[in-house]
């Protein structure tokens, strides 16, 4: 795989990234290139780079150079070959494609001709983390790797039009060669003009994007270039990382929660073959052995003497505690200051609360690291989502300066969010620190799952609508409690994730704070905001939504469980919320769910996706439920639900078509129909993807996933105690439908699909049934129990 | 074959007891075929295949997903058979030949499944591919006029936590239309 390789000899590297990766600094600019090369910088001083400095989602952070310090972003060789360099990885989601395909569109050079380096912190700008649908807005729109890409391109044609003594209007750049238009004999290609020759070019931020309808790459079905390598296992995975004289590590992890090490008896894994440490840190406990087998021999045989376990609320209560415990932070998203009194006065008032659990990312493969720690610099073999924080937290963690710790990425099995892959990272390093070997470590599935991860946030969510005499909502209050435990561990705070924890470094404070202030500035970050809202702050509404009258109010609690980002943090809770709700007030007042909710949007993208996925599944207007004609048997239902992801970074309705058994609670979707608008399509088959497996996803997670515990510890430790819908459950047949608007910024794709899928759901099966399933996972226990709650209303 | 008792070393094998270290006399010459190649390993005869594959052998196919047998992710083909090498201790398996995912195809000359994969571009993270494709090449290999029902029946114990379900049951049933034809 040399185009997805990360070896720095694939690509051009200039000398400041030849001295990183030597472990010194340098600070001129000079090039490490043998036949000439045209290098773009990132313009120090240039207000682009300001300006997307701001926009790197936390980039730039204590202790890490600021994107504008790194030397390139894109570097055409004198036989030319393109090598660009970006901060944001691939993790699964094929984004490293599409990010090809944009180089390659902007420099008019095949696909083939590209060599894609990501994830370095010795090679690549710090671009934050790769996260929260984010690698699309950021490298695509009108800065950063698009930009790069763009300025070398009419530098290229500037320079074609001096050699070949032609105005550059009337030249044409394309497969990387300069040619006169009309007349193809008149022509220079980039490598002749590159030769033996260095250009430092800064970017400009007035270089013109190709329009997109002059796209010859983006905007195709581009293939996955690690496809081949990966159907037949060659492609190497950080698991597949394997180092000269690498041991093998193995963690202990606590058996309980809040349990500490009394002692660890190293005379207890004495003489047992391949054993090369026992590592105690605080609470960090690890064997480092020459043989993975032998490291898992002696992890289970080391004794350890454990405190007792802290204890953990109620599994069964855990919502009510939820809603009770105290101290909150409380924040305001919304406030016209008007509810309580629109509810006072309206016609009807109609309330729910919804319930979401803990939920895991429950990666395919264990989390797996290798690092290599000598004396006082550190190599870190990382899946991590963000190697430039993560060169900060493990500086921090093994008391060594940022600047000595080289991280690279290697890809992981996909993660969906903060899996342990932060957390292996810093084990492998403690115990490399610990024994001056290269270490790899790869989490056992248990570890993964209850003493690896940061979990998906649990959610409690109160809604309530005020309506005026002709069934229109005139009034919104949502109101939400979730609890949180650490965090990415982003540049200095290693606590926030479980090793670190353990280690004892503490994770990120909680911060108290009720009442809340009013909202310094509109932001649907969580989609705490329902769609149908206007989102007025400060007098300006920024929402989608026509209600005026509105308030959403989040309230944190401390988590006793690590939580972190898992696929669309806390907008799928809410949305799983809002969209059941509305279909609630919709069949209260008896109108077809979508129509309803077209009485109450107002942003155009949001009523076109919405009427797209409608018109897809041939929606007939109705109300829910559809009047069943008996009690028992199989029961079918539709339902649809809507997002503006995080208000405005991606469009997405769909409808589900289940079936529901009456005798069991099982439930079946049969077919899933879902309208999708994230801005210009770079890759159509990719966006597809991305959309069927997010879809599949959030039936996964909204039909049978759910973390549990008893009074001490995390129970759901498997694939038996945690479910995951396998390869051969009845598959719905999925048809999407592609919205290209070519004329706007790129939003996010990766999780916009999953926020609404549990709200279709739930509302198929209420429309199937006059059930209202309000709690997450949709069980086939819970299905009975409100359908037998319909048959005593009835 | 025994295919249990190695939960990953959650559960204590048959070394506790009061012969602590006994397994040392165990060590011993292991003869496996691998892809058509012949190997001699000196390892502990307990050790998992697929700890004995990846470590010993270098071989990047087989993953260690959960360690449990459910998963997938570990898949080998063993007398036709597809076997979870995370809990198949390498005894069980010596002097049998053994066919990994890079047995069966390469990138220059990819088995029809392969293929079809690519062709579908079927994979997102791609982790599970390994179990995905090695557990559909021994069920076609016997059932190669398998309805779709069957297929995925036959991958009823396969993850994907991407949920690449909808092209890899695709791709499978491609390839078995290719597999078909060519027999």
């Amino acid at each position: 795989m040399t185009r997805l390789s990360h070896a720095p000899a694939e690509g051009i590297v200039t000398a400041e990234a030849s001295a990183r990766l030597a472990g010194t600094s340098v600070s001129r600019r000079s090039f490490l290139i043998g036949a000439g090369a045209m290098v773009v910088l990132f313009s120090a001083k240039g207000q682009v780079g300001t300006a997307a400095a701001q926009e790197f989602e936390g980039g730039g952070g204590p202790g890490a150079p600021s994107p504008n310090q790194l030397d390139s972003w894109i570097a055409i060789g004198a036989d030319g070959k393109v090598t660009a360099y970006t901060g944001k990885e691939e993790i699964g989601q094929g984004i490293s494609t599409a990010q090809i395909q944009l180089v390659a569109e902007e420099l008019c050079v095949p696909f083939s001709q590209v060599n894609l380096i990501y994830c370095d912190t010795a090679l690549t700008p710090d671009q934050g983390i790769t996260s929260g649908s984010q690698s699309h807005p950021t490298n695509f729109n009108h800065r950063n790797l698009a930009l790069a890409a763009a300025t070398a391109r009419e530098t290229l044609v500037e320079l074609g039009s001096k050699r070949l003594g032609m105005p550059a209007d009337q030249l044409m750049a394309a497969d990387g060669v300069i040619s006169a238009k009309g007349d193809s004999s008149k022509k220079i290609s980039y490598g002749e003009l590159i030769k033996g020759q260095r250009f430092e070019i800064q970017l400009d931020p007035n270089a013109k994007r190709k329009p997109a309808s002059e796209w010859t790459v983006l905007g195709t079905e581009a293939r996955r270039p690690d496809l081949p390598a990966l159907v037949t296992g060659q492609f190497e995975f950080v698991h597949n990382v394997r180092l000269p004289g690498m041991v093998h590590g193995r963690v202990v992890r606590p058996p309980m929660v809040g349990a500490t090490v009394v002692n660890v008896d190293e005379g207890s894994v004495k003489g047992m073959p391949g054993v090369v440490k026992v590592v105690v840190k605080k609470n960090f406990v690890g064997v480092v052995a020459e043989k993975p087998w032998q490291a898992i021999q002696a992890a289970n045989r080391l004794k350890v003497t454990w405190s007792a376990g802290t204890g953990l609320p109620s599994h069964t209560d855990f919502y009510n505690y939820l809603r009770a415990e105290k101290p909150t932070r409380d924040t305001l998203l919304v406030n016209s200051k008007d509810v309580d009194e629109k509810l006072a006065q309206a016609a009807t008032v109609l309330k729910a609360t919804y319930y979401y659990p803990y939920q895991m990312h429950g990666s395919m493969g264990s989390s797996c690291a290798v690092a290599d720690v000598q004396g006082d610099k550190a190599t870190l073999y990382s899946p991590t989502q963000g190697v430039w924080p993560v060169r900060g937290s493990a500086a921090v963690l093994l008391g060594l300066k940022p600047e000595n710790v080289h991280v690279i990425f290697r890809r992981g099995s996909g993660c969906y969010g903060l899996n342990a892959a932060d957390t292996v990272t810093f084990d492998a390093a403690l115990l490399s620190q610990a024994v001056g070997k290269p270490v790899r470590v790869q989490l056992t599935r248990k570890d993964e799952m209850a003493w690896g991860e940061n979990y998906g946030f649990a959610f409690v969510m109160d809604e309530r609508a005020g309506l005026d005499g002709d069934g229109n909502i005139v009034a919104w209050d949502h109101e939400s409690w979730s609890a949180v435990l650490g965090n990415r561990p982003g540049y200095a705070t290693p606590g926030n994730v479980i090793t670190g924890s353990l280690a004892g470094f503490s994770p990120e404070p909680f911060m108290a704070r009720s009442p809340a202030p009013e909202p310094p500035a509109y932001s649907n970050n969580s989609n705490g905001v329902p769609s149908y809202v206007a989102g007025n702050v400060g007098g300006v509404a920024k929402g989608t939504g026509a209600i005026t009258s509105e308030r959403a109010l989040t309230h944190n609690i401390a988590s006793p469980f690590f939580t972190g980002p898992l696929r669309s943090p806390a907008r799928l809770q809410n949305t799983f919320a809002h969209e059941c709700f509305m279909d609630e007030v919709a069949a209260r007042v008896k109108a077809d769910p979508v129509a309803f909710r077209l009485r109450h949007l107002k942003d155009s993208r949001v009523i076109e996706v919405l009427k797209g996925a409608a018109e897809l599944a041939n929606w007939e207007p109705r109300p829910s439920p559809n009047p069943p004609s008996q009690r028992t048997g199989m029961a079918a239902g539709r339902g649809v639900a809507c997002v503006a992801y995080e208000g405005n970074n991606g469009f997405a309705a769909m409808v589900a078509e289940v079936q529901v058994d009456r005798e069991t609670g099982k439930v079946s979707v049969k077919r899933i129909f879902f309208a999708n608008d994230s801005g210009p399509i770079s890759n159509p088959n990719g966006l597809r993807n991305q959309i069927e497996g997010g879809t599949l996803q959030g039936m996964s997670r909204a039909l049978v996933e759910e973390v549990t515990w008893d009074d001490q510890k995390v129970t759901s430790v498997d694939w038996q105690s945690y479910r995951s819908l396998p390869l051969g459950f009845a598959i719905p047949e999925v048809r999407v439908k592609l919205i290209n608007r070519p004329d706007q910024p790129a939003t996010g794709a990766g999780e916009t699909a999953i926020t609404i899928v549990a709200a279709a759901i739930g509302n198929a099966i209420f429309d199937a049934t006059g059930a209202r399933i309000r709690q997450v996972p949709f069980t086939p226990e819970r299905v009975k129990a409100a359908l037998s709650q319909t048959l005593t209303r009835a | 074959m025994r295919l249990d008792g190695y939960l990953d070393g959650q559960v204590k094998n048959d070394l506790d007891g009061d012969q602590p270290w006994s397994y040392l006399e165990h060590m011993s010459v292991i003869r496996l075929t691998v892809n058509g190649q012949a190997h001699a390993l000196d390892v502990d005869p307990d050790t998992p295949l697929l700890y004995v594959l990846s470590d010993e052998l270098a071989l990047n196919g087989p993953k260690f997903g959960c360690g449990l047998g459910q998963c997938g992710a570990c898949t080998v083909i063993v007398k036709g058979q597809a076997i979870r090498s995370c809990i198949t201790p390498v005894k069980a398996v010596g002097g049998a030949a053994i066919t990994t995912l890079e047995g069966i195809g390469t990138i220059d000359k990819p088995h029809p499944l392969q293929r079809a994969f690519i062709e579908e571009q079927a994979a997102q993270c791609g982790f599970c591919v390994n179990g995905v494709i090695m557990t559909a090449k021994a069920f076609l290999d016997k059932n190669p006029k398998a309805s779709e029902e069957e297929i995925q029946q036959a991958m009823s114990g396969v993850l994907c936590r991407c949920f690449t379900h909808v092209r890899m049951l695709r791709a499978i049933a491609r390839a078995r239309a290719e597999l078909g034809t060519a027999k």
